[in-house]
């Protein structure tokens, strides 16, 4: 009985993670609307747009190969994965075990070179350009990450996530410089990563500095559809990695009741809204960047997971 | 010492290590300025938690000297000068921003490595003091070392000094007289390296070092 509810509870998670995404997606675009005195779509907006593309037909190019029909699915489940992994109400749920901050990284990674496949598979210039930037972007977002996941893992004596979003909720951890660093370059990849503004422009076709949408440029119909459902779903990943890290408030733990779990699925609902109205405003009030100044950006977010590294080694207790 | 006053004067410590590499990012000379102020601010709050935590009001005069000096003064001073000089378009670095950034990483880490083996039996606060002073005077070096135009390279000398400042804060003892003297030995300096940019400039129609290199026919 006590497995049945376990299993429940994760799967809540993962249902919980795909039904929200398009919602931080629209709320988003809905703030940005709102903040540049536009109305904006709806709230719901991106589930309508995923509908209809659903139900619209496939056009593939001519020169497709089988790897540009099976991409979409390849990046949707590997991002779907990665998100359900990460804790979002409740820590220590039955799958937590394998929520290790690498594996996350992994799963990502090979959603992304899944997708800069696809990008090149139909030789398009747009594909190739989009590809070759992301690629680029990736190859320096990564060591980041990689250094941002060496401090916490430090800190916590663990790179799993579950263990060290209950380790953070303690007070054992203090005030600690390394954290502050390792959460500025945390947001910086997680900018880079999701393709948002002063990185690439997620809301654009039109121009030639674009990434990510100049790989997905090719798809339609229901690939489109999950290929955007991927992109929010990364988004709302590294949204409640963030929260689960840095602000671990009212995480439900291992042995919860019911009501804590709707505690904390309150209070993960309220860290997204947060979460994603500030993105909005930092995306209005910042201009975009050009591409060649995208590795200063990311060599600044792996500076600083360096330097947060480096500190720990004089700090208390290690 | 409790954990939470520890814990206080190492993020300021770091945060001031930290803002030394923002120092090395900047490449335009009155957010450089800006960042030196913030520096200098940094350090002062540094210093008085330290004059706090050892109960110490002698460290509190020398916070004072690098609020009112560093973080105000000089920079104000700095700022005019660039103005009448005329120089604030971008600074030239000599190489680009991602080699110096992993320079001072290097450097970072050399420190931390040197001092950890210097020092193991010291006091927990002396020695992270020290390795970070130590970091922040390596990083005031390579900023003179990476730039070409005068007014950032006293930038950097003034950066190298506040590292001075971690340093001294932390070892405790150091009379109040020597660190006064410090102090007005710095403005003597400043005073001294403005008369001398305002005499190169005039001499050279620049403030670019390399103008120097040439005259003295190091360089074609």
């Amino acid at each position: 009985m006590a497995l049945i509810f376990d299993l429940a509870v994760q799967g809540v998670q993962m249902l919980l993670v795909l039904a929200l995404a398009p919602l931080l997606t629209g709320f988003v675009r809905k703030v940005k609307a709102r903040l540049t005195r536009r109305r904006g779509p709806s709230l719901i907006q991106p589930y309508r747009d995923l509908v209809r593309l659903l139900r619209k037909e496939v056009v593939l190019a001519e020169n497709a190969s089988w790897l540009f029909r099976v991409v979409p699915y390849v990046v949707f489940a590997a991002t779907w994965v990665a998100a359900a992994l990460v804790p979002t109400f409740a820590a220590g749920l039955i799958f937590s075990w394998s929520a290790d901050l690498i594996a996350i990284i992994a799963l990502l990674g090979s959603a992304r070179f899944a997708l800069a496949l696809a990008g090149l598979d139909v030789g398009t210039s747009f594909g190739g350009i989009g590809s070759s930037r992301e690629v680029m972007i990736a190859s320096l977002a990564e060591p980041a990450m990689l250094m941002i996941v060496f401090t916490l893992a430090l800190i916590a004596g663990s790179t799993q996530l579950s263990t060290i979003a209950t380790f953070m909720a303690t007070g054992d951890v203090g005030l600690r410089v390394s954290l502050g660093l390792a959460l500025i370059a945390l947001i910086m990849v997680a900018i880079a990563e999701n393709a948002r503004i002063p990185v690439d422009n997620p809301a654009t076709h039109l121009e030639l500095t674009m990434v990510h949408e100049a790989m997905v440029l090719e798809y339609s119909g229901r690939h489109l559809a999950l290929i955007e459902l991927s992109a929010s779903l990364k988004l709302l990943l590294y949204l409640s990695l963030i929260g689960c890290v840095f602000a671990p408030f009212a995480l439900a733990g291992p042995e919860a009741g019911l009501s804590a779990y709707a505690l904390g699925a309150a209070l993960y609902v309220l860290k997204l809204a947060a979460g994603g109205f500030l993105l909005a405003v930092f995306e209005t009030s910042i201009a975009k960047m050009r591409v060649f100044r995208v590795p200063e950006f990311l060599g600044a977010a792996l500076m600083l997971g360096l330097l947060g590294t480096l500190l720990l080694f004089v700090s208390r207790g290690l | 010492m409790d954990k939470f006053s520890f814990d206080v004067a190492h993020m300021l410590a770091g945060s001031l290590v930290l803002v030394s590499f923002v120092q090395l990012y900047q490449d335009r000379i009155y957010a450089l300025l800006n960042v030196f102020a913030l520096h200098a601010f940094v350090l002062a709050l540094s210093v008085a938690w330290q004059a706090y935590v050892h109960d110490a009001p002698h460290l509190y005069v020398t916070a004072l000297i690098a609020l009112g000096f560093k973080a105000v003064v000089i920079p104000v001073v700095l700022h005019r000068i660039v103005q009448r000089l005329g120089i604030h378009r971008e600074i030239e670095t000599v190489v680009g921003i991602g080699p110096t950034m992993l320079a001072g990483m290097g450097l970072v880490a050399l420190s931390m490595v040197v001092m950890l083996r210097a020092t193991p039996e010291a006091d927990p606060l002396a020695r992270e003091d020290l390795a970070f002073a130590l970091s922040v005077v390596l990083l005031g070096l390579l900023l003179m070392v990476t730039r070409r135009n005068a007014v950032s390279q006293v930038v950097g000398f003034m950066s190298l000094e506040n590292g001075l400042m971690l340093a001294a804060a932390g070892a405790k003892g150091m009379p109040l007289v020597v660190e006064i003297s410090v102090a007005f030995s710095i403005l003597i300096a400043f005073i001294v390296i403005g008369i001398f940019l305002f005499r190169i400039r005039e001499r050279f129609d620049t403030v670019d070092v390399r103008a120097l290199d040439r005259f003295r026919g190091e360089r074609g």
